[in-house]
């Protein structure tokens, strides 16, 4: 089975609709256009450290979190933001079925107060399909900024829909809106919100409708006599409580000689809620034309055809320099005080009387992968992405993709790939999800397939310890931490490169077609809180890092001792695995053991480098590992080269997803052939980059 | 499409021109994308930027920026 629409629907649906809920706990649904601060909203609500960034697209899947109010319970869902009920990518789908079919009390429609005519639409939208609406008129701190000056009474008055103006990430407005909440959640409303009246000709044709739905105890008349005029059949797919269903919907669309899914009609309701919306932004809002073009004259620069590129470049290897100078110094105080802590481990367990293979197992083989993982991978991590997120915040990615549009276009992908390519830096199972950000099917699989050539949390700590321990070999710290940041910025870029090329090869052989639409929004720039960001960012990662660590680490680190200390003949299992692999790995330019390191590191990415070394310990003339400084006489004393280096560095950038991300696009492809494309393609060209370079290193030198 | 030539698109707008739509020449799951972003009939559109290669413009769409490529703008009609 292919990417089917119904496939990934039907488990979208699955997803928000199964809220499990008491009779006292009332649904609350948080919609609203996309990056509009949703998340910050429903963050502040449920105190829950749900993800933000500044840019459209950002949560894909529906949040859940629940807060208490007044003795009373709420259960907040946040919705992934949408233009548009009528639209349909796979993350605007989830809102769209949710808003219009699902069980919630209220809804919270949160706007952007800087761009309140667009916001409106999804507005008139949802309230001709339900009167249990709030206006959450947000970031009114970034409004006041831009000189915004909004009449809120005139509005609520006219709209009869109760608006409170927030700030979510000051905590501005957000008991008002607690409050608001409380109201329509618990009540029955009688009051109509203000829905759009639409000209004479539609008019005419939804009040010869209405009498029969209202014959029909349908629960929403009006809306669903509009939607029988403007929309495909199947928007009555889901058979709710009254709702109108799609036989009924056929049988009255015969009776009374409707021509569904009527585009003309559909862009009359457009152009008259946007000339509602611009009506109600002329009389209401006051704007300073001059502070709106600060975003512009920023962007002139940023994302200028001269400079665009070479600033991302610039900006990404700063990044990481700043990523492997700072972690210099945490990482050595953490590896001094885990491998410090060893012996003394070995010693208790001693005196305890513990057998040997058992102290073993737990002081080499778990404890040793734990502390390796740990005093690597999480200072470059915990420094790498809240500077990461202090870009997302401020609303540089989806700069990036505008820049790096016309490379995807030529490679028949798309360009918002770039956003989950990004995502993919964090954790490729995470890039995949984000994929549901590209409507064509065609692209998104292309997208999905290719993440994994991005490397993620799990490789990039690799990567950086290898460089720094081949490429920082001077006595000039500056030089030492600006030759591995240049070398992994070239590498990243080889990455996108590859990304590039198998977008453009699938597109012309297993995926053919052309490049589909595409829209972006370049969202306004918003001070990033940074206080916050590196708060929740570093939590986050360490939270992340510290759970795969034992979750995976550890079990991997004692099957590891397990397997070099059980001797079959004169060598251990492990021996025998590397010796078998010794070959192939050879043509690459790597060796039995680093191939086989890969090959345990499937479950996660983290553990290669700790296996690799604890296989050389368990058969090489080094038996200790004390701090990280050790790494280069390691893999020197192993035999490495120049050549190893650059190899397993690439391999690590190539070769085959870790499990989490297979499953991971499993689930959203549905299909194992496609999960198996994604496993082999990258494997196939790792070996034949590695192939080839070693090749080259082996002629010249 | 019409088969009229001399009808100006988009995409021919220049920068810092501020145009009229008169009529949105898309189709299916486009026309609807751009329709939600406000691109209907008689909706004023600025055109801010041309990005690298030419082939991305920013537009000042319903008080947003957004970027659209050529094919797309393309089936924009002006006034």
């Amino acid at each position: 089975m292919g990417l089917t629409a119904q496939s990934t629907k039907l488990e979208s649906m699955n997803d928000v609709f199964n809220i499990s809920r008491t009779d006292a706990q009332k649904v609350i649904a948080l919609a609203g256009n996309p990056n509009t601060g949703k998340s910050t909203v429903f963050n502040y609500l449920t105190g829950l450290n749900q993800h933000t960034g500044n840019w459209p697209g950002k949560t894909v899947v529906s949040a859940r979190g629940e807060y208490k109010y007044n003795e009373k319970e709420y259960i907040i869902v946040d919705l992934p933001g949408s233009y548009s009920l009528f639209t349909a990518s796979k993350d605007e789908e989830v809102s769209r079925d949710f808003i219009c079919y699902g069980d919630y009390d209220a809804i919270v429609v949160v706007l952007d107060a800087t761009c309140l005519e667009r916001n409106l639409n999804l507005v008139f939208q949802i309230s001709e399909i339900t009167n249990k609406i709030i206006l959450c008129v947000n970031l009114i701190d970034e409004a006041k900024k831009k000189n915004i000056v909004l009449d809120k009474e005139g509005l609520e008055n006219e709209l009869n829909i109760p608006i409170i103006l927030t700030s979510a990430r000051k905590g501005i407005g957000m008991n008002e809106l607690k409050k608001a909440i409380e109201k329509v959640a618990s009540s029955n409303i009688e009051d109509k919100p203000y829905t759009v009246r639409y000209d004479d000709k539609i008019e005419k044709r939804v009040s010869e409708i209405i009498p029969y739905l209202e014959e029909m105890n349908i629960s929403n008349p009006r809306w669903s006599a509009l939607r029988m005029l403007d929309s495909p059949i199947d928007v009555f797919s889901y058979k709710k409580n009254n709702n109108l269903s799609m036989d009924q919907a056929k049988y009255l669309a015969d009776k009374l000689k409707i021509e569904p899914d009527n585009q003309v009609i559909r862009e009359k309701i457009s152009e008259q809620n946007y000339n509602y919306a611009n009506y109600l932004k002329q009389k209401y809002v006051i704007e300073d034309y001059a502070k709106l073009n600060r975003d512009k004259k920023i962007d002139d620069i940023v994302t200028s055809k001269i400079f665009g590129i070479p600033i991302m470049l610039l900006l990404l290897s700063l990044i990481l320099w700043i990523t492997i100078q700072g972690a210099n110094v945490p990482s050595q105080i953490l590896s001094n005080l885990f491998f410090g802590f060893q012996p003394k481990l070995a010693g208790w367990l001693i005196k305890l009387g513990a057998p040997d293979f058992v102290i073993g197992i737990i002081v080499d083989g778990v404890y040793g992968t734990l502390a390796w993982v740990v005093s690597v991978m999480l200072p470059p991590m915990a420094i790498f992405f809240p500077l990461f997120s202090l870009f997302e915040d401020l609303g540089y990615l989806p700069r990036v993709a505008f820049n790096l549009d016309h490379l995807f276009k030529k490679a028949c992908a798309h360009g918002k790939q770039c956003l989950s390519m990004c995502m993919g830096l964090g954790c490729n199972a995470a890039g995949v999800i984000g994929c549901r950000i590209i409507d064509s099917p065609r692209e998104r699989l292309i997208a999905i397939i290719t993440n994994n050539f991005i490397p993620c949390n799990g490789r990039f700590p690799t990567i950086i310890a290898i460089a720094s321990a081949f490429f920082a070999v001077t006595s000039s710290s500056f030089v030492n931490s600006a030759v591995p940041a240049l070398f992994i910025t070239l590498l990243i870029v080889l990455g996108v490169f590859i990304t590039l090329a198998v977008s453009y090869l699938l597109s012309k052989t297993l995926l053919k077609g052309i490049p589909s639409t595409f829209t972006l929004e370049l969202p306004p720039y918003r001070v990033p809180q940074i206080g916050r960001l590196i708060y929740t960012s570093i939590i986050d990662r360490t939270i992340f890092v510290l759970s795969r660590a034992v979750v995976i680490a550890a079990p991997a680190g004692a099957i590891t001792w397990l397997i070099s200390n059980i001797y079959i003949g004169d060598l251990s299992i492990l021996a025998h695995i590397s010796n078998f692999l010794e070959p192939a790995a050879y043509l690459i330019g790597l060796d039995g053991f680093i191939l086989m390191a890969f090959i345990v590191g499937i479950p996660a990415n983290e553990i290669v480098i700790p296996v690799l070394l604890m296989a050389y310990l368990s058969t090489g003339t080094l038996t200790d590992f004390e701090s990280i400084g050790h790494l280069r006489t390691i893999l020197m004393s192993n035999g490495w080269t120049p050549l190893t280096a650059l190899n397993t560095m690439l391999f690590s950038l190539l070769h085959w997803p870790c499990s989490t991300t297979l499953l991971t696009i499993k689930k959203e492809t549905g299909s194992i052939k496609w999960t198996a494309a994604a496993f082999f393609i990258p494997t196939a060209i790792a070996f034949a980059v590695c192939f080839i370079t070693a090749s080259i290193y082996r002629i010249i030198f | 499409m019409t088969g009229d030539i001399s009808m100006k698109v988009l995409t021919d707008a220049n920068i810092g021109e501020v145009v009229k739509v008169g009529k949105n020449d898309a189709r299916d799951s486009l026309k609807e994308r751009l329709l939600a972003l406000g691109l209907t009939n008689g909706a004023n559109v600025e055109v801010l930027r041309k990005g690298p290669k030419n082939n991305l413009t920013v537009y000042r769409i319903r008080g947003a920026m957004i970027a659209l490529r050529n094919e797309e703008s393309g089936l924009i009609e002006i006034l």
